[in-house]
Protein backbone atom coordinates (compact mmCIF):
# COMPACT_ATOMS: atom_id res chain seq x y z
CA UNK A 1 0.00 0.00 0.00
CA UNK A 2 2.87 2.38 0.78
CA UNK A 3 4.26 1.61 -2.69
CA UNK A 4 2.08 4.27 -4.26
CA UNK A 5 3.12 6.83 -1.66
CA UNK A 6 6.88 6.46 -2.11
CA UNK A 7 6.58 6.13 -5.89
CA UNK A 8 4.69 9.40 -6.25
CA UNK A 9 6.84 11.18 -3.66
CA UNK A 10 10.01 10.22 -5.51
CA UNK A 11 8.49 11.08 -8.85
CA UNK A 12 7.32 14.53 -7.77
CA UNK A 13 10.64 15.39 -6.14
CA UNK A 14 12.42 14.27 -9.30
CA UNK A 15 10.08 16.43 -11.39
CA UNK A 16 10.75 19.37 -9.09
CA UNK A 17 14.51 18.89 -9.50
CA UNK A 18 14.09 18.93 -13.28
CA UNK A 19 12.33 22.30 -13.12
CA UNK A 20 14.59 24.12 -10.72
CA UNK A 21 13.61 27.52 -12.12
CA UNK A 22 9.95 27.00 -11.29
CA UNK A 23 10.98 25.58 -7.96
CA UNK A 24 12.71 28.81 -6.98
CA UNK A 25 9.71 30.99 -7.99
CA UNK A 26 7.88 31.15 -4.65
CA UNK A 27 11.14 31.60 -2.77
CA UNK A 28 12.29 34.43 -5.01
CA UNK A 29 8.88 36.08 -4.63
CA UNK A 30 9.15 35.75 -0.85
CA UNK A 31 12.63 37.21 -0.89
CA UNK A 32 11.87 40.10 -3.27
CA UNK A 33 8.82 41.34 -1.39
CA UNK A 34 10.62 41.24 1.93
CA UNK A 35 13.53 43.17 0.47
CA UNK A 36 11.13 45.82 -0.76
CA UNK A 37 9.37 46.34 2.55
CA UNK A 38 12.22 48.26 4.29
CA UNK A 39 12.61 50.40 1.17
CA UNK A 40 8.93 51.22 0.83
CA UNK A 41 7.80 51.42 4.45
CA UNK A 42 10.71 52.62 6.51
CA UNK A 43 14.20 51.39 7.26
CA UNK A 44 13.85 52.21 10.95
CA UNK A 45 14.23 49.02 13.02
CA UNK A 46 11.49 49.96 15.51
CA UNK A 47 8.88 50.34 12.81
CA UNK A 48 9.97 47.22 10.92
CA UNK A 49 9.97 45.14 14.09
CA UNK A 50 6.33 46.04 14.61
CA UNK A 51 5.14 44.73 11.25
CA UNK A 52 7.70 41.93 10.73
CA UNK A 53 5.65 38.98 12.12
CA UNK A 54 2.61 39.89 10.04
CA UNK A 55 4.52 40.59 6.83
CA UNK A 56 6.56 37.38 6.97
CA UNK A 57 3.45 35.30 7.53
CA UNK A 58 1.42 37.00 4.79
CA UNK A 59 4.24 36.43 2.31
CA UNK A 60 4.55 32.77 3.29
CA UNK A 61 0.82 32.41 2.70
CA UNK A 62 0.93 34.11 -0.69
CA UNK A 63 3.99 32.13 -1.79
CA UNK A 64 2.15 28.89 -0.98
CA UNK A 65 -1.01 30.08 -2.69
CA UNK A 66 0.93 30.98 -5.84
CA UNK A 67 2.59 27.60 -6.13
CA UNK A 68 -0.27 25.33 -5.07
CA UNK A 69 -2.15 26.14 -8.29
CA UNK A 70 0.11 23.81 -10.27
CA UNK A 71 -0.11 20.88 -7.85
CA UNK A 72 -2.40 18.75 -10.04
CA UNK A 73 -2.43 20.93 -13.17
CA UNK A 74 0.29 19.29 -15.26
CA UNK A 75 -0.70 15.79 -14.16
CA UNK A 76 -4.23 16.55 -15.29
CA UNK A 77 -3.09 17.78 -18.69
CA UNK A 78 -0.77 14.91 -19.58
CA UNK A 79 -3.03 12.13 -18.31
CA UNK A 80 -0.92 11.16 -15.29
CA UNK A 81 -3.77 12.06 -12.97
CA UNK A 82 -6.05 9.66 -14.81
CA UNK A 83 -3.48 6.90 -14.36
CA UNK A 84 -3.30 7.68 -10.64
CA UNK A 85 -7.07 7.66 -10.24
CA UNK A 86 -7.57 4.32 -11.99
CA UNK A 87 -4.56 2.72 -10.33
CA UNK A 88 -5.24 0.20 -7.56
CA UNK A 89 -3.31 2.38 -5.10
CA UNK A 90 -5.46 4.42 -2.69
CA UNK A 91 -5.85 7.91 -4.13
CA UNK A 92 -5.66 9.70 -0.76
CA UNK A 93 -2.16 8.29 -0.22
CA UNK A 94 -1.09 9.48 -3.65
CA UNK A 95 -2.51 12.93 -2.85
CA UNK A 96 -0.68 12.95 0.47
CA UNK A 97 2.58 12.12 -1.31
CA UNK A 98 2.03 14.97 -3.77
CA UNK A 99 1.29 17.44 -0.99
CA UNK A 100 4.34 16.30 0.98
CA UNK A 101 6.50 16.78 -2.11
CA UNK A 102 5.02 20.25 -2.57
CA UNK A 103 5.73 21.17 1.05
CA UNK A 104 9.29 19.84 0.83
CA UNK A 105 10.05 22.15 -2.09
CA UNK A 106 8.14 25.26 -0.92
CA UNK A 107 7.14 25.33 2.76
CA UNK A 108 10.31 23.79 4.11
CA UNK A 109 12.82 26.02 2.23
CA UNK A 110 10.65 29.02 3.07
CA UNK A 111 10.86 28.13 6.75
CA UNK A 112 14.61 27.63 6.54
CA UNK A 113 14.96 30.99 4.84
CA UNK A 114 12.80 32.84 7.37
CA UNK A 115 15.48 33.61 10.02
CA UNK A 116 17.43 35.47 7.36
CA UNK A 117 14.35 37.53 6.55
CA UNK A 118 13.80 38.08 10.24
CA UNK A 119 17.18 39.80 10.31
CA UNK A 120 16.30 41.90 7.28
CA UNK A 121 13.09 43.06 8.96
CA UNK A 122 14.82 43.45 12.35
CA UNK A 123 12.53 40.98 14.04
CA UNK A 124 13.19 41.06 17.81
CA UNK A 125 15.14 38.09 19.06
CA UNK A 126 12.27 36.58 21.01
CA UNK A 127 10.32 36.08 17.77
CA UNK A 128 12.72 33.74 15.96
CA UNK A 129 11.83 30.38 17.46
CA UNK A 130 8.06 30.92 17.34
CA UNK A 131 8.43 32.12 13.74
CA UNK A 132 10.37 29.05 12.60
CA UNK A 133 8.11 26.62 14.43
CA UNK A 134 4.86 28.29 13.35
CA UNK A 135 6.04 28.46 9.73
CA UNK A 136 7.25 24.85 9.76
CA UNK A 137 3.89 23.54 10.94
CA UNK A 138 1.77 26.26 9.38
CA UNK A 139 3.07 25.96 5.82
CA UNK A 140 2.27 22.25 5.93
CA UNK A 141 -1.30 23.16 6.84
CA UNK A 142 -1.35 25.74 4.03
CA UNK A 143 -0.17 23.14 1.48
CA UNK A 144 -2.77 20.63 2.65
CA UNK A 145 -5.66 23.11 2.59
CA UNK A 146 -4.52 24.59 -0.72
CA UNK A 147 -4.48 21.12 -2.26
CA UNK A 148 -8.25 20.86 -1.75
CA UNK A 149 -8.74 24.04 -3.76
CA UNK A 150 -6.27 22.86 -6.41
CA UNK A 151 -8.14 19.56 -6.73
CA UNK A 152 -11.50 21.30 -7.06
CA UNK A 153 -10.32 23.69 -9.77
CA UNK A 154 -7.98 21.40 -11.72
CA UNK A 155 -10.33 20.91 -14.66
CA UNK A 156 -11.14 24.60 -15.06
CA UNK A 157 -9.30 26.59 -17.66
CA UNK A 158 -8.70 29.60 -15.46
CA UNK A 159 -8.95 28.10 -12.04
CA UNK A 160 -6.36 30.37 -10.43
CA UNK A 161 -8.71 33.11 -9.27
CA UNK A 162 -11.35 30.66 -8.12
CA UNK A 163 -8.68 28.74 -6.25
CA UNK A 164 -7.70 31.86 -4.30
CA UNK A 165 -11.35 32.58 -3.48
CA UNK A 166 -11.94 29.03 -2.26
CA UNK A 167 -8.77 28.71 -0.28
CA UNK A 168 -8.18 32.16 1.25
CA UNK A 169 -11.02 31.96 3.82
CA UNK A 170 -9.68 28.59 4.94
CA UNK A 171 -6.21 30.08 5.29
CA UNK A 172 -7.42 32.77 7.71
CA UNK A 173 -7.21 30.78 10.97
CA UNK A 174 -3.70 29.55 10.12
CA UNK A 175 -2.58 33.09 9.37
CA UNK A 176 -4.19 34.57 12.48
CA UNK A 177 -2.67 32.07 14.89
CA UNK A 178 0.63 31.73 13.05
CA UNK A 179 1.36 35.46 12.96
CA UNK A 180 -0.24 35.76 16.40
CA UNK A 181 2.23 33.38 17.98
CA UNK A 182 5.20 35.38 16.69
CA UNK A 183 3.60 38.65 17.79
CA UNK A 184 2.94 37.34 21.28
CA UNK A 185 6.56 36.22 21.64
CA UNK A 186 7.76 39.64 20.44
CA UNK A 187 5.45 41.31 22.96
CA UNK A 188 6.99 39.24 25.74
CA UNK A 189 4.24 36.66 26.28
CA UNK A 190 4.36 32.91 25.83
CA UNK A 191 3.63 31.92 22.20
CA UNK A 192 2.54 28.40 23.21
CA UNK A 193 -1.21 28.93 22.93
CA UNK A 194 -1.37 30.12 19.29
CA UNK A 195 1.36 27.64 18.34
CA UNK A 196 -0.74 24.78 19.66
CA UNK A 197 -3.71 26.03 17.66
CA UNK A 198 -1.56 26.09 14.49
CA UNK A 199 -0.55 22.51 15.31
CA UNK A 200 -4.17 21.52 15.77
CA UNK A 201 -5.13 23.13 12.45
CA UNK A 202 -2.35 21.25 10.73
CA UNK A 203 -3.43 17.95 12.34
CA UNK A 204 -7.01 18.56 11.29
CA UNK A 205 -6.08 19.35 7.70
CA UNK A 206 -3.74 16.33 7.60
CA UNK A 207 -6.68 14.20 8.59
CA UNK A 208 -9.27 15.68 6.23
CA UNK A 209 -7.46 17.14 3.23
CA UNK A 210 -6.28 13.89 1.55
CA UNK A 211 -9.83 12.51 1.53
CA UNK A 212 -11.36 15.80 0.45
CA UNK A 213 -8.78 16.04 -2.34
CA UNK A 214 -9.32 12.55 -3.67
CA UNK A 215 -13.07 13.16 -3.70
CA UNK A 216 -12.60 16.50 -5.46
CA UNK A 217 -10.24 14.97 -8.05
CA UNK A 218 -12.75 12.27 -8.92
CA UNK A 219 -15.46 14.93 -9.34
CA UNK A 220 -13.12 17.02 -11.50
CA UNK A 221 -12.51 14.07 -13.81
CA UNK A 222 -16.26 13.67 -14.38
CA UNK A 223 -16.54 17.21 -15.76
CA UNK B 1 -12.70 -21.19 -15.36
CA UNK B 2 -16.37 -20.53 -15.76
CA UNK B 3 -17.77 -19.18 -18.96
CA UNK B 4 -18.44 -15.74 -17.45
CA UNK B 5 -16.89 -13.16 -19.78
CA UNK B 6 -14.22 -10.90 -18.32
CA UNK B 7 -16.06 -7.69 -18.95
CA UNK B 8 -19.69 -7.14 -19.78
CA UNK B 9 -21.33 -3.87 -20.71
CA UNK B 10 -25.06 -3.93 -20.20
CA UNK B 11 -27.32 -1.20 -21.53
CA UNK B 12 -24.86 1.62 -21.05
CA UNK B 13 -26.01 5.07 -22.06
CA UNK B 14 -24.25 8.35 -21.67
CA UNK B 15 -25.57 11.86 -21.95
CA UNK B 16 -23.55 15.04 -22.06
CA UNK B 17 -24.98 18.56 -22.11
CA UNK B 18 -28.48 17.17 -22.72
CA UNK B 19 -27.25 15.33 -25.79
CA UNK B 20 -27.45 11.57 -25.91
CA UNK B 21 -23.98 10.42 -26.87
CA UNK B 22 -24.81 6.74 -27.00
CA UNK B 23 -27.47 4.54 -25.49
CA UNK B 24 -28.06 0.87 -24.83
CA UNK B 25 -24.50 -0.21 -25.55
CA UNK B 26 -24.17 -3.91 -24.97
CA UNK B 27 -20.99 -5.87 -25.39
CA UNK B 28 -19.09 -8.62 -23.75
CA UNK B 29 -15.40 -9.29 -23.79
CA UNK B 30 -14.14 -12.74 -22.90
CA UNK B 31 -10.60 -13.95 -22.46
CA UNK B 32 -9.04 -14.10 -25.91
CA UNK B 33 -11.19 -11.34 -27.40
CA UNK B 34 -10.16 -8.15 -29.14
CA UNK B 35 -12.98 -5.61 -29.26
CA UNK B 36 -12.64 -2.72 -31.63
CA UNK B 37 -14.85 0.26 -30.84
CA UNK B 38 -15.48 2.19 -34.03
CA UNK B 39 -17.52 5.22 -34.94
CA UNK B 40 -17.26 8.71 -36.36
CA UNK B 41 -15.46 11.54 -34.64
CA UNK B 42 -17.53 12.65 -31.71
CA UNK B 43 -19.54 9.45 -31.50
CA UNK B 44 -18.26 8.84 -27.98
CA UNK B 45 -15.51 6.24 -28.38
CA UNK B 46 -13.20 7.83 -25.85
CA UNK B 47 -16.13 8.50 -23.54
CA UNK B 48 -17.11 4.85 -23.67
CA UNK B 49 -13.57 3.83 -22.74
CA UNK B 50 -13.63 6.27 -19.83
CA UNK B 51 -16.91 4.79 -18.69
CA UNK B 52 -15.29 1.36 -18.84
CA UNK B 53 -12.27 2.42 -16.77
CA UNK B 54 -14.62 4.14 -14.37
CA UNK B 55 -13.56 7.78 -14.50
CA UNK B 56 -16.90 8.72 -16.05
CA UNK B 57 -20.19 7.45 -14.66
CA UNK B 58 -22.84 6.38 -17.20
CA UNK B 59 -26.40 7.70 -16.91
CA UNK B 60 -27.66 4.15 -16.88
CA UNK B 61 -26.30 0.68 -17.31
CA UNK B 62 -23.57 -1.31 -15.67
CA UNK B 63 -20.07 -2.59 -16.32
CA UNK B 64 -19.62 -6.09 -14.96
CA UNK B 65 -16.16 -7.47 -14.26
CA UNK B 66 -16.31 -11.28 -14.15
CA UNK B 67 -20.03 -10.94 -13.45
CA UNK B 68 -19.79 -8.42 -10.58
CA UNK B 69 -20.55 -4.69 -11.04
CA UNK B 70 -17.20 -2.91 -11.12
CA UNK B 71 -17.97 -0.55 -8.23
CA UNK B 72 -18.35 -3.62 -6.01
CA UNK B 73 -14.96 -5.03 -6.93
CA UNK B 74 -13.12 -1.78 -7.60
CA UNK B 75 -9.73 -2.85 -6.26
CA UNK B 76 -9.76 -6.20 -8.02
CA UNK B 77 -10.84 -4.55 -11.26
CA UNK B 78 -8.26 -1.77 -10.97
CA UNK B 79 -5.45 -4.28 -10.49
CA UNK B 80 -6.35 -6.14 -13.69
CA UNK B 81 -6.67 -3.08 -15.91
CA UNK B 82 -4.22 -1.24 -18.09
CA UNK B 83 -5.38 1.93 -19.79
CA UNK B 84 -3.46 4.02 -22.29
CA UNK B 85 -5.41 7.10 -23.27
CA UNK B 86 -4.93 10.00 -25.67
CA UNK B 87 -2.85 11.61 -22.97
CA UNK B 88 -0.94 8.59 -21.78
CA UNK B 89 0.54 10.06 -18.61
CA UNK B 90 4.08 10.43 -19.87
CA UNK B 91 5.87 13.29 -18.09
CA UNK B 92 7.88 15.25 -20.63
CA UNK B 93 10.69 16.15 -18.23
CA UNK B 94 11.28 12.55 -17.19
CA UNK B 95 13.19 10.01 -19.25
CA UNK B 96 11.38 7.00 -20.79
CA UNK B 97 12.89 4.79 -18.11
CA UNK B 98 11.72 7.00 -15.23
CA UNK B 99 8.26 7.28 -16.75
CA UNK B 100 7.82 3.55 -17.12
CA UNK B 101 9.22 3.05 -13.65
CA UNK B 102 6.63 5.14 -11.84
CA UNK B 103 3.76 3.93 -13.99
CA UNK B 104 4.73 0.34 -13.35
CA UNK B 105 5.08 0.84 -9.60
CA UNK B 106 1.53 2.16 -9.32
CA UNK B 107 0.28 -1.21 -10.46
CA UNK B 108 -0.28 -4.01 -7.98
CA UNK B 109 0.05 -6.75 -10.59
CA UNK B 110 2.95 -9.15 -10.40
CA UNK B 111 6.14 -8.09 -12.13
CA UNK B 112 6.53 -9.10 -15.73
CA UNK B 113 9.52 -11.13 -16.78
CA UNK B 114 10.51 -8.22 -19.02
CA UNK B 115 12.61 -5.42 -17.60
CA UNK B 116 12.05 -1.80 -18.54
CA UNK B 117 15.12 -1.95 -20.77
CA UNK B 118 13.66 -4.98 -22.59
CA UNK B 119 10.37 -3.19 -23.12
CA UNK B 120 12.05 -0.08 -24.48
CA UNK B 121 14.04 -2.34 -26.80
CA UNK B 122 10.83 -3.95 -28.06
CA UNK B 123 9.38 -0.60 -29.04
CA UNK B 124 12.60 0.48 -30.72
CA UNK B 125 13.82 3.02 -28.21
CA UNK B 126 17.23 1.55 -27.45
CA UNK B 127 19.63 4.39 -26.77
CA UNK B 128 16.85 6.78 -25.71
CA UNK B 129 16.60 5.53 -22.11
CA UNK B 130 18.17 8.66 -20.66
CA UNK B 131 16.74 11.29 -23.00
CA UNK B 132 13.98 13.47 -21.53
CA UNK B 133 10.69 12.66 -23.27
CA UNK B 134 10.16 16.22 -24.50
CA UNK B 135 13.03 15.78 -26.94
CA UNK B 136 11.48 12.64 -28.45
CA UNK B 137 9.16 12.78 -31.46
CA UNK B 138 5.40 12.33 -31.08
CA UNK B 139 5.65 8.75 -32.33
CA UNK B 140 8.49 7.96 -29.97
CA UNK B 141 6.56 9.39 -27.02
CA UNK B 142 3.65 7.19 -28.01
CA UNK B 143 6.02 4.24 -28.08
CA UNK B 144 7.13 4.99 -24.53
CA UNK B 145 3.52 4.66 -23.42
CA UNK B 146 3.05 1.50 -25.50
CA UNK B 147 6.13 -0.05 -23.89
CA UNK B 148 3.88 -0.50 -20.85
CA UNK B 149 2.12 -3.28 -22.76
CA UNK B 150 5.30 -5.37 -22.67
CA UNK B 151 5.66 -4.79 -18.93
CA UNK B 152 2.10 -5.58 -18.02
CA UNK B 153 0.80 -8.82 -16.61
CA UNK B 154 -2.80 -7.66 -16.30
CA UNK B 155 -5.76 -9.22 -18.10
CA UNK B 156 -7.55 -6.31 -19.72
CA UNK B 157 -5.93 -3.72 -21.95
CA UNK B 158 -7.88 -0.62 -22.88
CA UNK B 159 -6.20 1.39 -25.61
CA UNK B 160 -7.47 4.67 -26.99
CA UNK B 161 -6.14 5.21 -30.51
CA UNK B 162 -2.92 3.27 -29.88
CA UNK B 163 -1.77 3.61 -33.49
CA UNK B 164 -1.70 7.41 -33.54
CA UNK B 165 1.67 8.65 -34.81
CA UNK B 166 3.03 5.10 -35.03
CA UNK B 167 4.76 4.03 -38.25
CA UNK B 168 3.71 1.00 -40.29
CA UNK B 169 6.28 -1.35 -38.86
CA UNK B 170 5.32 -0.25 -35.36
CA UNK B 171 1.67 -1.00 -36.09
CA UNK B 172 2.53 -4.54 -37.18
CA UNK B 173 4.52 -5.05 -34.00
CA UNK B 174 1.72 -3.70 -31.86
CA UNK B 175 -0.77 -6.03 -33.54
CA UNK B 176 1.53 -8.97 -32.83
CA UNK B 177 1.80 -7.85 -29.24
CA UNK B 178 -1.98 -7.75 -28.88
CA UNK B 179 -2.35 -11.16 -30.50
CA UNK B 180 0.23 -12.58 -28.11
CA UNK B 181 -1.70 -11.06 -25.18
CA UNK B 182 -5.07 -12.51 -26.19
CA UNK B 183 -3.54 -15.90 -26.94
CA UNK B 184 -2.37 -15.93 -23.32
CA UNK B 185 -5.92 -15.40 -22.10
CA UNK B 186 -5.98 -11.61 -22.00
CA UNK B 187 -8.42 -9.27 -23.65
CA UNK B 188 -8.09 -5.97 -25.49
CA UNK B 189 -10.55 -3.16 -26.07
CA UNK B 190 -9.33 -0.49 -28.45
CA UNK B 191 -10.51 2.37 -30.57
CA UNK B 192 -8.95 3.02 -33.94
CA UNK B 193 -9.96 4.23 -37.36
CA UNK B 194 -7.45 1.92 -38.95
CA UNK B 195 -8.60 -1.53 -40.12
CA UNK B 196 -6.82 -4.17 -38.07
CA UNK B 197 -5.08 -7.03 -39.82
CA UNK B 198 -5.97 -9.48 -37.06
CA UNK B 199 -8.55 -12.24 -37.50
CA UNK B 200 -11.57 -12.58 -35.26
CA UNK B 201 -11.76 -9.00 -34.07
CA UNK B 202 -15.16 -8.14 -32.62
CA UNK B 203 -16.42 -4.68 -33.43
CA UNK B 204 -18.75 -2.36 -31.63
CA UNK B 205 -20.03 0.50 -33.71
CA UNK B 206 -21.15 3.69 -32.01
CA UNK B 207 -23.46 5.80 -34.13
CA UNK B 208 -25.68 8.82 -33.57
CA UNK B 209 -27.60 7.97 -30.43
CA UNK B 210 -27.59 4.23 -30.95
CA UNK B 211 -25.15 1.42 -31.24
CA UNK B 212 -24.92 -1.99 -32.75
CA UNK B 213 -22.56 -4.84 -32.22
CA UNK B 214 -21.46 -7.30 -34.85
CA UNK B 215 -19.16 -10.24 -34.94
Amino acid sequence: MSGGFTTILRRDLLLAMRRRGELANPLVFFLIVLTLVPLAVSPSPEQLAKIAPGIIWIMALLATLLSIDGLFQSDYRDGSLEQMIISPQPLWLIVLAKVLAHWLVTGLPLTLLSPLLGIMLSLPEAGYWPMVISLLVGTAALSLIGAIGAALTVALRRGGLLLSLVVTPLYMPVLVFGAGSVQRAVDGFSPDGPLLVVGALMALSLLLAPFACSGALKISMHG
Amino acid sequence: MTSTPLLQLSDISFERDDRLLFSAVNASVAAGDILQVSGDNGSGKTTLLKVIIGTLAPQSGDCLWRGTPVHQCALEYASELLYIGHQPGIKSTLTPEENLCWLQRLSLAEKSSHTIADALGKVGLVGYEDVPCHSLSAGQQRRVALARLYLSTVKLWILDEPFTAIDRQGVTQLEQCMQQHVSEGGAVILTTHQPLSIDGVKTLHLGAGHSKGEQ
